[in-house]
Parts: structure tokens; C-alpha cells; sequence
């Protein structure tokens, strides 16, 4: 059996190692196009706050781990993909043939369509290679403009506080961090940031760049303006589906694929940051671009692929991120169902809140800040849709109580 | 013989030297909010449990870790932190269904029980044996495992 996987980020990597336990005669192969080996995109900031080197970024450390495995990693870029005959091109004209194929090609920053933003000086952080770009551009004092406080731009924002920057946030939205936390938790994160001296613009678009004499300059709705040394961007990304064009495989916001991770072509399959598969939350279809989605369809879709039919109840949506010292976390439909009930506790001078939203007497999804024990037990109780029975009426008095509920629920404690 | 952590929390007094010994073991104070294992209290202190990693063998936070910090010690079957790689990104915290993993901000590391290398402190000084180290296929571990396997979110295989 020949194996393909094209994107060699978590999802590629751990398919490929789940293939070969899964399946020790098979031909694997890794198919890449960034030049490092295998790495992690989330331990950049640890890389940029100087608390690792590259190699801490790496994926998996032993020098001939892929080699013990025999699993080829190869260099490459896929360019397009031909279901009929089983083979895929890459950049240069090669062609590869494939039994079974796995897309996990991740995804791309996106930039907002904004003059100025092709400028040197505004990069992105995405790669380790923007990453080295900013480390030579965010040096002590420099004047750093972060554009977007979404979850990226909130890891990256704690990163370039920790080079010692001269940090100014513009986020567009009316709140930072508007898809993983509520007004509430926004307000206390914001506050938090400004009293830790990182100036923080919400509600506040960048109309244009502007290139002076040795720095940029960026241009507020119009209204004010902000001189910089370098512009970090994280407004967004997008799948890297470029290469499917014409192949008939199913695209929406990413590659669709069902409860085997498989597309609607036979034996191609899809994983990770790139792939819209099922949400446990809701039933239906999502790209969850976080790190434990890109694991979890990596290992299911390569037994998929090995022949072990093995079906995925879904990804749930949930992130934990540092904020200068903050920790905040959120999980599934913290935004609550419909119908549904919701308990807070909030403490906005000590910066703590917890947010519980239930479904009948099932939690469904959580808000934390500054709770960092236990956390775990919120994405056992929402996974495992287990029934709170009078646990509710309680958390609903106390939500604080939530790691009792839990033990008396699951522990048979009671 | 693999061993495990067998709890049972009628026989627990709640006298928290667990705790201690856990916090004494691994950072050297006596201070139990730095333990891996942790008492609960129910009814003000009427019963208690005593809480911690079962080293499940789906290993949420093993798999979920980006730089390969967490690895199983094959002599004693524990999941344990390399501190030099782990870069402090929290995800095992969240990814861990059974909120056995912990954040610890004073290290910027994350902390889980480890066994202590195959001589469990906690089961050590545990006066009242709610607390055993035993040898993994009792069955009254199996039983303590049995939710582990229903809080799948694994495939259905
Ligand atoms: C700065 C930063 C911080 C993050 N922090 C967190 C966090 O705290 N928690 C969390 O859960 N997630 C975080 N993430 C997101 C997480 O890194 C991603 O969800 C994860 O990397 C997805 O893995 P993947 O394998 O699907 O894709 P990727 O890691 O993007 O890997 C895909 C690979 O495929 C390659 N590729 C693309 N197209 C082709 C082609 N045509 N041919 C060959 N190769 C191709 C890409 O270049 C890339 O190397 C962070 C991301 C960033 C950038």
C-alpha cells in the first residue's frame, strides 16, 4: 500500500507515524514545503520569547526518528491533484502515485486588502521563517504594531512583550479575542494588557501603511496615526486548498470530509488546520484550526486510511492562551445553546471569571480566566456529555464548583 | 509488573499528607497547592478523594503536546514532563479530560504525577492505605479506569 501525505505540520506527521503502527509494511511518504524539518507552529512564541531555540520548535527530536519509522520525508510542493489516476504533481513537473492520500496542508496567513501591507517591515507569524524575520525586526524599545487580538495575535502579543517591545495592539473588532471570549472576559483581558503598559486599540481599523524615512507609519480609520519599526500581522488565515482546484474534491471553508475524515473521493482523506470535519458541539461541519484537532484527525484518519474503520465523534473547539501573565481558556459553545442555561461567577478586580453554559442538565461549554487548576475537567464534562443531574441547580448557584460536580459525576464519589 | 495508584476514597481521612509529600517530593517545600495529587473535600470535609492521573492509556496530553515534551517511561508506564522541552503552551491542561495536568506559573512548565519514578510518595505516607500502589491489573483498578474509557472522544472503534 502507498501512503501520501502532503503537509508535514501535527496532522501530516502524526498520521504518518500513526500509519506505520497501524499498517508496518505500508510505503509512507511526508510530502513538505517548508524547508526545517518537521516543526510546530504553535512553539513559535516560545521561539521569538527566547525560551526556546529552532530545534525546540521541532515536531520530534530524535535526528532519525522519520528514518527508524521509514516513513520518507520528502521536500516538495504539491501543485495539483488527479483522483482518476491516483497521482498528484509536484512544483518542478513530478509525479506521484498514491493508493491512499491524506491532505494536510494546514494553513496560510491572511492580510488584510489594505494599501501598504506588501511594505518591508509588515510581516506575518506564521512560519519560522516570519518568525526570524520579526526576531531581527523586535528588538528592546523597537515600536511594534500588532494587527488583530484574535487567539493568534493574543499568543503572539505575549511573545513580543517578552523581547521587550514598545507594543501597540489595533484590533478591528469591538473586543479583543472576539471568537473565543465574551464582552465580559474581553473587558478584564484588555484592562489587564493595559496595565501592564501594551496600548491597545479596539474598534480601531488600519486604512493604510505608509513607508517613511526609516520605519512605517500606519493610518487609523483615518483619523490617527501610529509611526512603527515593524507591523506583526495576524488578522486571519485561510486552508491552503490551491492545489485541489479541479480535482473534484469537496471545498467550503476547508476540505469537507465525514465522520472517517474522508473527502467524497474514495481514499483521499483530510486533517487539521485545513480540513472541515465535524464538530462535537454542534453536528455539523468546521475547520477547528487548533493543535489537538490537528492530532486527533491525524491519528484517525491514518487508521481510516490503514483500513481500520474508525469513526470520529467530532472536534471540539477549545483554546487556553497566556496573556502577559493572565491565563484564559474556552471551550466548545461557550457562547451558549439555544435554549440552554448559563452560570458566571465573575471577579473583574481580581481579572477572574468562569462562564458555564449547559444544555438540559449537560455542559456544553466554558469561559475560564484566571483559573488554571483542573481545567481538564471542563472538556471531560463536555465530551463525555455526562448528566449533572442536581450537580446543575448547584453550579448554577456556584459555577466555582465545577471540579466537585465533575468528581461526584465521574468518580461515582457520590 | 506495571503498577498504578489504586485510590479509594472511603478510606481517606483527608489528613493531606499525600499532599505534602507529593510538593515535598517534586519542588521541595511542604506546600500542598504545589502537589499532583489533590484532596477534595464533600459535605465540609465529611468525605473526601483523593485525585490524580490515572496514566490512562489514551494519553490526551501526550498526544495533544507540540514538541514531544511528554513521553511515557516504559519501566513504570507513567506519562512525565521533560522540563527542558515542554515550552509552557498549556494545551495537555485543556486537552486532559480528566484535568490531571496543571499549569504551574512559577516554572512557566506544566506539572503531572510521575509515579516519582516507580516509589509513588503519596501511597508512601498514606496512613490509612486509600492509597496503594498496586500491581496494574487489580481489578479495583480496572474499575477506577472504566470512566476513562467512556470519556472517549476517541474514535468508536
Ligand atoms: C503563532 C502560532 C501560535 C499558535 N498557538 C496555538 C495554540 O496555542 N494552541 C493551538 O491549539 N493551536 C495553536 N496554533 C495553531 C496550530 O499551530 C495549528 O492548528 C497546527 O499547526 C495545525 O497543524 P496542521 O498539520 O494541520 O497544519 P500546519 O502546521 O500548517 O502544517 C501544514 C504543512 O503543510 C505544508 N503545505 C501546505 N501546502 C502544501 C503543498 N501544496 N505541498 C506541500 N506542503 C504543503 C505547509 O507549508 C505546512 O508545513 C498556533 C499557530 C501559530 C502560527
Amino acid at each position: 500500500m502507498d501512503y501520501v501525505i502532503v503537509g508535514a505540520g501535527p496532522a501530516g506527521v502524526i498520521a504518518a507515524e500513526t500509519l506505520r503502527r497501524s499498517d508496518p509494511a505500508g510505503a509512507i511518504t511526508l510530502i513538505g514545503d517548508e524547508p526545517e524539518p518537521p516543526y510546530s507552529r504553535m512553539a513559535i512564541p516560545y521561539l521569538l520569547a527566547e525560551g526556546i531555540g529552532e530545534e525546540g520548535t521541532h515536531l520530534r527530536h530524535g535526528g532519525d526518528h522519520y528514518e527508524k519509522l521509514k516513513i520518507e520525508v520528502r521536500q516538495g510542493r504539491v501543485a495539483s491533484l488527479s483522483p482518476g489516476d491516483k497521482s498528484l504533481a509536484l512544483d518542478g513537473g513530478e509525479t506521484l502515485s498514491y493508493d491512499k492520500l491524506l491532505i494536510a496542508t494546514g494553513a496560510h496567513a491572511v492580510r488584510p486588502p489594505i494599501p501598504g501591507m506588501d511594505l518591508p517591515g509588515v510581516e506575518n507569524c506564521w512560519t519560522l521563517e516570519d518568525a526570524r524575520r520579526i526576531a531581527a525586526g523586535a528588538r528592546p524599545g523597537s515600536r511594534v504594531v500588532l494587527m488583530g487580538a484574535g487567539f493568534i495575535g493574543c499568543i503572539v502579543l505575549q511573545a513580543l512583550a517578552a523581547r521587550g517591545v514598545d507594543l501597540t495592539v489595533v484590533e478591528m473588532e469591538s473586543r479583543m479575542l472576539a471568537r473565543m471570549m465574551d464582552d465580559a472576559g474581553a473587558e478584564m483581558i484588555e484592562r489587564w494588557c493595559k496595565s501592564k503598559g501594551v496600548e491597545v486599540l479596539t474598534s480601531a481599523k488600519v486604512t493604510g501603511v505608509e513607508a517613511t524615512n526609516g520605519g512605517l507609519r500606519l493610518i487609523i480609520d483615518d483619523a490617527g496615526m501610529i509611526d512603527a519599526d515593524l507591523v506583526v500581522c495576524a488578522t486571519g488565515v485561510a486552508p491552503n486548498l490551491g492545489f485541489l482546484e479541479g480535482s473534484g474534491v469537496d471545498t467550503d471553508l476547508g476540505v469537507l470530509v465525514n465522520e472517517y475524515l474522508e473527502t467524497g473521493v474514495a481514499g483521499v482523506f483530510a486533517a487539521g488546520d485545513v480540513a472541515q470535519g465535524p464538530d462535537f458541539s454542534t453536528g455539523k461541519q468546521a475547520v477547528h484550526a487548533i493543535q489537538p484537532t490537528a492530532s486527533e484527525h491525524g491519528r484517525i484518519a491514518a487508521r481510516n486510511m490503514a483500513g481500520h474503520e474508525t469513526r470520529y465523534r467530532g472536534s471540539l473547539s477549545m483554546n487556553v492562551l497566556n496573556t502577559l501573565g493572565l491565563i484564559s481558556s474556552s471551550f466548545g459553545l461557550w457562547a451558549g445553546a439555544d435554549g440552554g442555561e448559563r452560570a458566571v461567577a465573575a471577579d473583574p478586580e481580581r481579572f477572574r471569571y468562569l462562564r458555564l453554559e449547559f444544555e438540559d442538565d449537560v455542559l456544553v461549554g466554558a469561559l475560564c480566566l484566571g483559573l488554571t487548576q483542573h481545567v481538564g475537567v471542563i472538556r471531560g464534562l463536555v465530551q463525555t456529555r455526562v448528566r449533572l443531574g442536581p450537580w446543575k441547580d448547584r453550579l448554577l448557584n456556584d459555577p466555582l464548583q465545577v471540579m466537585s460536580a465533575y468528581l461526584e459525576r465521574t468518580q461515582g464519589v457520590a | 509488573m506495571q503498577k498504578s495508584l489504586l485510590i479509594t476514597a472511603d478510606l481517606c481521612t483527608s489528613c493531606m499528607q499525600c499532599e505534602m509529600a507529593c510538593s515535598f517530593e517534586h519542588e521541595g517545600v511542604f506546600n500542598p497547592a504545589k502537589s499532583r495529587i489533590k484532596v477534595f473535600e464533600f459535605e465540609h470535609g465529611k468525605r473526601a478523594i483523593p485525585y490524580t492521573c490515572t496514566q490512562c492509556a489514551e494519553a490526551w496530553c501526550l498526544h495533544a503536546c507540540p514538541v514531544e515534551a511528554l513521553s511515557r517511561n516504559p519501566q513504570t508506564g507513567a506519562v512525565e514532563v521533560d522540563d527542558d522541552v515542554c515550552v509552557g503552551c498549556k494545551v495537555c491542561t485543556i486537552a486532559c479530560p480528566f484535568g490531571t495536568v496543571n499549569y504551574n506559573q512559577d516554572t512557566g512548565k506544566v506539572i503531572k504525577c510521575d509515579l516519582c519514578g516507580g516509589d509513588p510518595q503519596c501511597a508512601a505516607v498514606c496512613p490509612t492505605d486509600a492509597i496503594v500502589y498496586v500491581d496494574a491489573n487489580w481489578t479495583g483498578y480496572e474499575r477506577m479506569k472504566q470512566w476513562a474509557v467512556k470519556s472517549d472522544a476517541r474514535p468508536s472503534a
